[in-house]
């Protein structure tokens, strides 16, 4: 157990430091007495703060602890999916649910004004939700066999990738048919990006991670035991079918939440469970907890990247995620020889 | 003692198992045989509640296993497999592990890891216990599986008989590890509680370890009683498709084939 902690230890220091620098740093730079300034003045006198804290207060505090608990959610959402399929090159999104989400946000883009649906500023994360859950429901739906009435995990593999074809398609027309500034919104959001962190997203997303990921690690051991496949798993005592269901349950509500406030985020979910087996095995109770760590990690440095580079513009951080993600990711296959 | 009651099972019209009736006992080896496609895969895959009966009914010491649930049994029962692959780096240790966790929730107690140390000592794997279980040949990771499922009933439970399935656990292991391992099950008999059941293929292996024999063949028991019972001349002939000679020295049997054109 000891030998687990440590890099728990390391990561949750990496945590701090990230975050301190995130803060801090971006098209202005914010000093640490105003920070401090900042904390005390809100709770005490808001209506004087500075141009400087009120940058601090209003955005990059929670962007900073939004670039956390997105890059939890989709890390543990990775862990969890790799375990489930029992396969490496698993990413959170296989189910359906970020193409689903990105329509769901590109309806709204298009045809948004034409529907007169609108719920304010809630209304991008609502459409972006239901096309999330709509097409992990239809992917579901579709793998469910005919003759048994179960789902196996390699019919569930291929109509994800099937339904995430059809959603992008439809994403790809939405985009087509589109005036400028729609297809430029669509694409955008594709991308991700955190520019629009504000303190109801972050409690949204803040308490979603949270509690998903908690309950996560009380099904580590089932999880585990599921390694040795759903047979063997069902001779430990684990109900297959019933963690099946809430692991999917709980992966398709942490990446619905986080994709519908950020736009899609690709890799995180992907390289931070091989980084973590890579120093120290594939106990998913070691996973999941160091996944919370490393995922926020990781994406707030691609995010400080993100807003650094062509400083003041911001590049969209999806490309980010992925120009540092594709090397890594293939450094690991060649480096590391799973089982496919 | 483990019962089964006229169990049958179809898949659609297709029955693989017909109305079979069966008791197994503690203290001696309960080998089930029969050619390809006999149904024997399918009737241990019932017995161990992987697949449940289109009728009849499983017993565990007089209880349905439907009575049973699933942690209760997974803490008493166990399975070996032909061949389990593992697509994450683990040790061997973890693996063998995994053998408990019917019985702890969170973090295991020392007896747990008690319990997976003797188990790979008992099928010499010790030495392997920090190594990756990918690294490993298939010799080696066969042992280790019979070690995580030994760990899983290793403690006798009271009032209760422990159940160990071995479904073709031969097939990937030369002929030294094959004696090794009934060797190692022989001993672990002696434990009064333990009730074994094994599917193998090999004719002249069943009949030097097995003691309780059932022979089936398109779902049906053809025969069922000790070695010398069950392996007549007109038996395999039947069954098989083959032409036995079968030599009986003392206690020992040797069976040869022969293909003969009718």
């Amino acid at each position: 157990m000891a030998k687990h902690n440590r890099p728990t230890i390391i990561l949750l220091l990496a945590v701090f430091v990230i975050s301190i620098l995130s803060i801090r740093y971006g098209a202005v730079y914010i000093s640490l007495s105003e920070i401090v300034s900042s904390l005390s003045k809100y709770f005490t006198t808001p209506e004087s703060m500075s141009l400087n804290e009120r940058i601090f207060m209003d955005i990059r505090l929670p962007r900073a602890i939004l670039c956390l608990t997105v890059g939890a959610g989709l890390a543990v959402g990775g862990t969890l999916m790799q375990a489930l399929f029992r396969n490496p090159i698993v990413e959170p999104g296989l189910v359906g649910t970020s193409s689903g989400a990105a329509f769901g946000s590109a309806l709204y883009f298009v045809l948004g004004a034409v529907l007169h649906f609108n719920a304010g500023e809630w209304t991008l994360p609502i459409a972006a939700c239901a096309g999330a859950l709509l097409s992990t429901v239809l992917v579901f739906t579709l793998s469910q066999s005919s003759q048994t009435g179960k789902s196996s995990i390699i019919a569930l593999l291929l109509t994800g990738i099937a339904i995430n074809a059809l959603f992008m398609s439809g994403v790809g027309f939405l985009s087509y048919i589109a005036r400028d500034p729609q297809a430029r919104s669509i694409t955008f959001w594709g991308l991700g990006t955190l520019s629009g962190a504000n303190w109801h997203s972050v409690a949204i997303t803040f308490f979603t991670v949270i509690i998903c990921s908690v309950t996560a690690l009380r099904f580590s051991n089932s999880l585990n035991a599921l390694m040795l496949g759903e047979t063997e798993a069902a001779m430990l005592g684990v109900n297959v079918k019933r963690l099946k269901l809430i692991v999917l349950t709980i992966n398709v509500i942490m990446i619905a939440v986080c994709t519908a406030f950020v736009g899609v985020i690709s890799f995180v979910g992907l390289i931070v469970p091989h980084l973590l087996r890579m120093t120290n095995g594939s106990d998913n109770r070691f996973l999941i907890r160091n996944s919370i760590l490393l995922g926020g990690i990781i994406l707030s440095a691609a995010d400080l990247v993100a807003r650094m580079l062509l400083r003041p513009a911001e590049l969209p951080i999806g490309i980010v995620t992925s120009v540092i993600g594709v090397p890594v990711f293939i450094f690991l296959l060649r480096k590391k020889n799973y089982l496919f | 003692m483990l019962t089964a009651e006229n169990i049958t099972y179809k898949i659609g019209n297709n029955v693989l198992v017909n109305n079979v009736s069966v008791t197994y006992k503690p203290g001696v080896l309960n080998l089930i045989l029969g050619p390809n496609g006999a149904g024997k895969s399918t009737l241990i895959k019932l017995l161990c509640n992987l697949l449940q009966p289109t009728s009849g009914k499983v017993m565990y010491n007089n209880v349905v296993l439907s009575g049973i649930s699933i942690k209760e049994q997974a803490q008493i029962r166990s399975v070996l497999s032909q061949s389990t692959d593992i697509a994450f780096p683990l040790t061997a240790f973890e693996v063998v592990m995994m053998g408990r966790y019917p019985h702890y929730d969170v973090t295991a107690a020392q007896k747990d890891i008690e319990a997976c140390t003797k188990a790979m000592q008992l099928f010499d794997v010790e030495e392997l216990a920090d190594r990756n279980y990918l690294s490993l040949s298939g010799g080696e990771k066969q042992r280790v599986h019979f070690a995580r499922v030994i760990a899983q009933i290793w403690y006798a439970q009271k009032n209760k008989y422990r159940y160990l399935f071995l479904d073709e656990p031969l097939t990937f292991l030369d002929v030294y590890y094959q004696y090794h391992f009934m060797s190692k099950v022989i001993q672990l008999l002696k434990q009064k509680d333990l009730i074994v059941v094994g599917v193998v293929h090999d004719l002249n292996l069943a009949a030097k370890y097995g003691g309780y024999i059932t022979l089936i063949n398109h779902g049906n028991i053809i025969a069922a009683g000790t070695p010398k019972e069950v392996f007549t001349n007109e038996n395999i002939k039947n069954v098989y498709r083959l032409h036995p000679t079968i030599e009986n020295a003392g206690n020992s049997i040797a069976i040869t084939f022969d293909i003969k054109e009718d």
